[in-house]
């Protein structure tokens, strides 16, 4: 018994150093909020084209009957971080022939006409969520915001802030891959 | 100058009371709107964290706030509505955690600290009391100890 009294102080102070070892890790990111979507059917959403543009609009539907994973970013011409995500987003595309969904998330039609034009359209379809509605469904937080979609329609994956940086990037494409290799495997 | 003082106090309360729900937000009907803020103060906001969407102005936190109250007027009931927005978000938008298996530590925990805390102080005094118990005289000694005392008296008279 006394040996076991004079060992807890030592045993204590193994589980606070454990905690702190946990907490102060610096790759955790304690303000990073939990998705409840991974794993789930993509959430139920129609949102019409942006006013003016050819670029058809998007809804649930879209999203399920899919060959390969699809990648469904929220975006808005608000959003300076966006302006710099575009040039990765659109090599996406370009280079790794991903299929790109656009959610354009409280924006005024004119002005993110002009910032596609500006940019240029890397979306294959941009649903225009004027009141941010589809917005809460997917659960975010702010803008952007990128998620990867299985072909069946289930969100596999969730990116919060913008898809910039080496680190950022490696992470995003390690995911699609991954993605893409489920979908070869299950098919 | 009773104008002045009365003045100046609203000037130094007026942060405290400032609200971040918009008078365009409110719902006509003033119970619904109790409902609504009563659930907006249990609610996270997911851009500012550590506050509850009812004092936060965030854009975000706006849009609940309207979501809440358009929840309530198509007659969900209050643990409804706070559902609605923990299936979207999760529980990290309750700013009360549940009580389930992933945070029985969180509860439990204090318990348990007063629990071992108390435990250890209650055996520490028992243990000395014991020693104490141990220590004093048994009624022999106590007996020659007045014995002694008895002399030291009698030959000091």
């Amino acid at each position: 018994m006394g040996r076991i009294l004079a060992a807890l102080p030592i045993l204590i102070a193994l589980v606070f150093g454990a905690f702190f070892l946990w907490g102060l890790n610096p790759d955790r990111d304690p303000s990073a909020i939990p998705s409840v979507l991974i794993s789930q059917p993509a959430p139920e959403f129609d949102l019409p084209a942006i006013e003016g543009m050819d670029t058809p609009g998007l809804s649930r539907a879209d999203l399920a009957g899919n060959p390969a994973p699809v990648v469904v970013n929220v975006f808005a011409s608000w959003c300076v971080p966006c302006r710099a995500e575009h040039a990765v987003l659109t090599r996406f595309v370009e280079r790794d022939g991903v299929r790109l969904f656009g959610i354009n998330y409280k924006d005024k039609p004119k002005d993110a006409r002009g910032w596609l034009e500006n940019l240029g359209n890397p979306y294959e379809k941009i649903g225009s969520d004027l009141n941010g509605r589809a917005g809460i469904e997917w659960g975010i937080s702010g803008v952007p915001e990128t998620f990867i979609i299985s072909g069946d329609g289930t969100v596999l994956y969730r990116y919060v802030g913008p898809i910039v940086g080496e680190k950022a990037e490696e992470e995003f494409t390690t995911a699609l891959v991954q993605a893409r290799a489920a979908a070869g495997a299950g098919s | 100058m009773r104008k002045l003082l009365f003045m100046a106090v609203l000037l130094v309360a007026a942060p405290f009371v400032v609200q971040a729900v918009e008078p365009d937000e409110m719902l006509a009907d003033p119970v619904l709107e109790a409902r609504a803020r009563e659930i907006s103060k249990g609610l996270r906001c997911v851009v500012c964290q550590n506050q509850d969407i009812d004092s936060s102005n965030a854009g975000v936190a706006r849009d609940l706030r309207l979501l809440v109250r358009e929840r309530l007027t198509e007659g969900d009931t209050d643990a409804q509505v706070t559902a609605f927005i923990q299936a979207r978000y999760g529980d990290y938008v309750l700013l009360r955690p549940p009580f389930k298996p992933e945070t029985y530590a969180l509860w439990l925990a204090p318990f348990a600290l007063i629990l071992i805390g108390g435990g250890s102080v209650i055996a520490v005094i028992s243990k000395s009391g014991r020693r104490r118990a141990k220590e004093a005289l048994n009624s022999e000694e106590e007996r020659a100890v007045a014995e002694l005392l008895a002399e030291e008296e009698r030959s000091r008279s």
